[in-house]
């Protein structure tokens, strides 16, 4: 057994180490440490200065633009840029729809889509849930109906992330209404800037602008925009799925989140003392870091036998659901260690570019929130029972 | 035994529900919340007039009940309709009153019970966290009478208080139970800022600061350096009414959640239908009853001998935010995505059974204090 990085995975660790004192601005990754909301030209700016150096998708083959990294190297850079509290780039186009399109596009939609991923041309949102498509996917409604070279979209998406920025949706329609659901799904990416497309918000528990509804009515895409072919799209949406949670340890955010609970409990007091030397909070604290020390070796192992060309398959849903409820936990016990200063809702003090002066200590007015987000996280990319559910079935064959 | 309410508290619990329910609703609450005071001063004048606040005080101090399972009636009604308002406020401070008693006290607590005055408690303070002897705000004594300074923390209702009192350091260390004395300071005191704001479970808050704030010899309240007894009993009423008031709020979340179970399709069958959240919602429900009975012993307890009275307490409260965090997020998560949503009114009930662990006391804090009791004992 021998659980260190190879002298090439060490020395790449270096240079993002470098890379990422060199490029993140302090008071940048200050912000996302706290929790404040970053603008859409942030964000932006933040993929752009990636895209420089090359590493805005460094996971995808280099003929494509990437850098052709193994899952251990993409580990670890994910891991690093959690740590030094990056923004985190938007997955939808780079990490969900690219190994769809490598894997299932034609050459003209590659060469078409994934450069202009990499140069920011795009910002790309999910369109598969619906009110009445969640954990069972395969019952979308929306419809795709051929007319000459285009297909006419109706019908609504729902729980769409950032759509409010997209320009671009992928999204899972109906072609086809005989035989198995499934059988009449196709993969479609749709143009948001036209008359046919509307996006209303959503505005979650915590009071933020993250999710909305996506109304289509006669909206168009041409045929070209069609994924592999009709009535097979399923296939690719699943593909995608795993791709999507093996993202979802979380083992760096959930480092770098345990770090601002450290901090939190050393600065916040009980009894005149440091929360963090509380025997209570201690042993709290304690029983999270063991979990995630746990779970990074359960993800090393998981990530190790699929550098050994094992195809990540129902593991990944054992890293989705640990993952998430470690870093659940770490987010409850940092509103926990806050006390009563977890109590005022400070919005404004979340904005992008706002100064205004927090109520109570200055990590206050992200904990609570953060906290409710991570909800979240147990919900979608498949729910923690689903991911039960597949690991019952496909790994204890119950 | 009999474990049941007595008809006039049934009576005005059912009292109380319908009129939230047709006249307060959760949405007008919501849009009030964002400015000072907070809530509807008409909906608070009918509810005192309905006599939700009479009830939390002694006949013999002008209220109609006062007992531990009034006030637990009062508030199981309000958790489950989540009203917003200064109702604990105004029983921490009127507890207060009533335990020291005198005719300034008396006619303050006149004021209270028909809805005329809002007097905020303000003791809590920024370093203190949950610690009900940890004050440093001080107090000296001067010509005719007192000067003030210090930070009170998170105060509810701060911003729509005529008065506060305020708790002060005359005599002893930060941390000494002695030497606390409780003060009656008004809102417009010079020296004295307030900075409001609403919190995460829609009840408004306030920092309050006092730079050299003067009061009159006559606003001391009860025996200078004595407070801590007679703040320790409110503490005590107030974590009775946040049992209580979560116990009516996690009885909704359940019907809620429930509900939604037998009604939300997916995979062709109502998801309700999976065993792997049957099972969830029955643990739902068995939490829920330890609760309920957890802040049954506390009534019990609440007017005997101090230290059995003190650990029921934090008992109960230990109990309540234990099964408040557990059935809220089970609450969520079985919802699904709908769960996340701010229109939702289960997202309200929500954040407020979480945040009542930030009230009065978290989980750690009762528990850590049961242990110590029970060494006392
Ligand atoms: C913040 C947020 C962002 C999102 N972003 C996107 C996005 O960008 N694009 C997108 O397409 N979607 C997105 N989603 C949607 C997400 O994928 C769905 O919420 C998720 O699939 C669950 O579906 P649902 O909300 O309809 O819940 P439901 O499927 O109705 O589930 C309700 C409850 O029932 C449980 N359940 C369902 N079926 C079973 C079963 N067979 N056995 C046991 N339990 C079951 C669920 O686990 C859950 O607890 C997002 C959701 C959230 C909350």
């Amino acid at each position: 057994m021998d659980l260190t990085f190879s002298a090439e995975d060490e020395a790449l660790r270096q240079e993002v180490r470098k890379f990422l004192a060199e490029t993140l601005p302090p008071d940048l990754a200050q912000r996302v440490r706290l929790g404040k909301h970053l603008s859409k030209g942030e964000t932006e700016a933040w993929q752009a200065a990636l895209s420089a150096r090359g590493w805005l998708a460094p996971h995808w083959p280099k003929e494509h633009g990437g850098q052709g990294w193994s899952v251990t190297q993409r580990y670890i850079w994910d891991y690093e840029k959690s740590l030094a509290h990056a923004p985190p780039t938007v997955a939808f186009g780079l990490n969900m729809l690219a190994p769809v399109l490598i894997k299932f596009g034609t050459e003209a939609q590659k060469a078409y889509w994934l450069p202009r991923m990499l140069n920011g041309d795009d910002w790309w949102c999910q369109g598969y849930s619906e009110p009445g498509a969640g954990s069972d996917l395969a019952a979308v409604k929306t419809t795709a109906v051929r007319d000459g070279d285009e297909y006419v979209i109706n019908g609504q998406k729902t729980w769409t992330s950032l759509g409010q920025h997209a320009n671009m949706i992928f999204c899972l329609v109906r072609t086809a209404n005989t035989g198995k659901r499934q059988e009449g799904i196709s993969f479609v990416l749709v143009d948001m800037d036209q008359p046919g497309v509307e996006v209303r918000p959503i505005i979650t528990l915590d009071g933020d602008h993250e999710v909305n509804e996506v109304f289509f009515t006669d909206a168009r895409a041409p045929v070209a925009n069609l994924i592999g072919e009709e009535n097979q799209g399923w296939t690719y949406a699943k593909y995608l799925l795993t791709y999507e949670r093996t993202s979802m340890a979380m083992v760096g955010a959930s480092v770098a989140a345990l770090g601002l609970l450290k901090d939190v409990a050393r600065t916040e007091t009980k009894g005149g003392r440091p929360l963090a030397e509380d025997p209570f909070f201690a042993a709290r604290i304690a029983r999270a870091e063991i979990e995630l020390e746990n779970l990074k070796t359960t993800t090393l192992r998981v990530v190790a036998a699929a550098a050994a060309g094992g195809a990540p398959g129902a593991e990944s849903s054992m890293l989705k659901v640990k993952g998430t409820e470690v870093h659940q936990e770490i987010r409850s016990l940092t509103r926990r260690a806050l006390g009563p200063y977890a109590l005022p809702y400070q919005p404004e003090s979340l904005a992008p570019g706002s100064n205004a002066e927090p109520v109570g200590p200055d990590y206050a007015p992200g904990v609570t929130p953060a906290y409710l987000n991570s909800r979240k996280l147990t919900i979608y990319g498949g729910s923690n029972e689903v991911q039960r559910n597949i690991i019952t079935k496909a790994i204890l064959k119950l | 035994m009999d474990f049941n309410p007595t008809d006039d508290q049934r009576m005005l619990a059912d009292t109380l529900r319908r009129f939230v329910a047709e006249r307060y609703p959760l949405e007008a609450r919501t849009r009030l919340s964002g400015a000072a005071p907070g809530y509807s001063t008409q909906a608070w004048r009918q509810l005192a007039e309905l006599g939700a606040l009479g009830a939390l005080f002694d006949p013999e101090l002008g209220g109609y009940g006062g007992g531990p399972d009034d006030i637990a009636a009062v508030f199981e009604a309000l958790g489950s309709g989540a009203v917003a308002g200064p109702f604990l406020a105004s029983l921490l401070s009127g507890s207060c009153l009533a335990s020291v008693g005198g005719e300034q006290a008396e006619a303050l607590l006149q004021a209270i019970i028909a809805g005329d005055a809002v007097i905020a408690f303000a003791h809590q303070e920024p370093g203190s966290r949950y610690e009900l002897g940890r004050v440093e705000t001080t107090a000296a004594a001067g010509a005719g009478g007192w000067r003030l300074s210090g930070a009170k923390a998170v105060v509810s209702y701060g911003d729509a208080a005529d008065q506060f009192i305020v708790s002060a350091r005359t005599s002893g260390a930060p941390d000494d139970e002695q030497g606390v004395s409780l003060f009656l300071v008004p809102a417009g005191a010079p020296g004295l800022s307030i900075r409001g704001y609403v919190g995460v479970d829609g009840a408004r808050s306030a920092e309050v600061l006092l730079d050299q704030v003067e009061v009159g010899a006559d606003r001391l309240l009860g025996v200078a350096g004595g407070a801590f007894e007679v703040i320790e009993k409110a503490t005590g009423a107030g974590v009775v009414a946040l049992c209580a008031d979560g116990v009516g709020a996690l009885d909704v979340v359940k019907d809620m959640t429930a509900e939604y179970l037998r009604t939300r399709k997916q995979f062709g069958q109502p998801i309700g239908s999976f065993q792997a959240l049957q099972h969830r919602m029955a643990t739902v429900l068995i939490e829920i009853e330890q609760a309920r009975s957890a802040l049954t012993n506390a009534v019990a307890a609440f007017g005997g001998p101090r230290v059995s009275r003190e650990r029921a307490l934090s008992a109960a409260k230990y109990t309540l935010g234990r099964v408040a965090a557990l059935v809220a997020e089970e609450a969520v998560q079985l919802h699904g995505g709908i769960g996340m949503t701010w229109e939702l009114p289960l997202s309200h009930y929500v954040k407020r059974l979480i945040m009542l662990d930030h009230l009065l006391g978290d989980v750690d804090h009762h528990l850590e204090r049961y242990i110590a009791l029970g060494r006392a004992a």
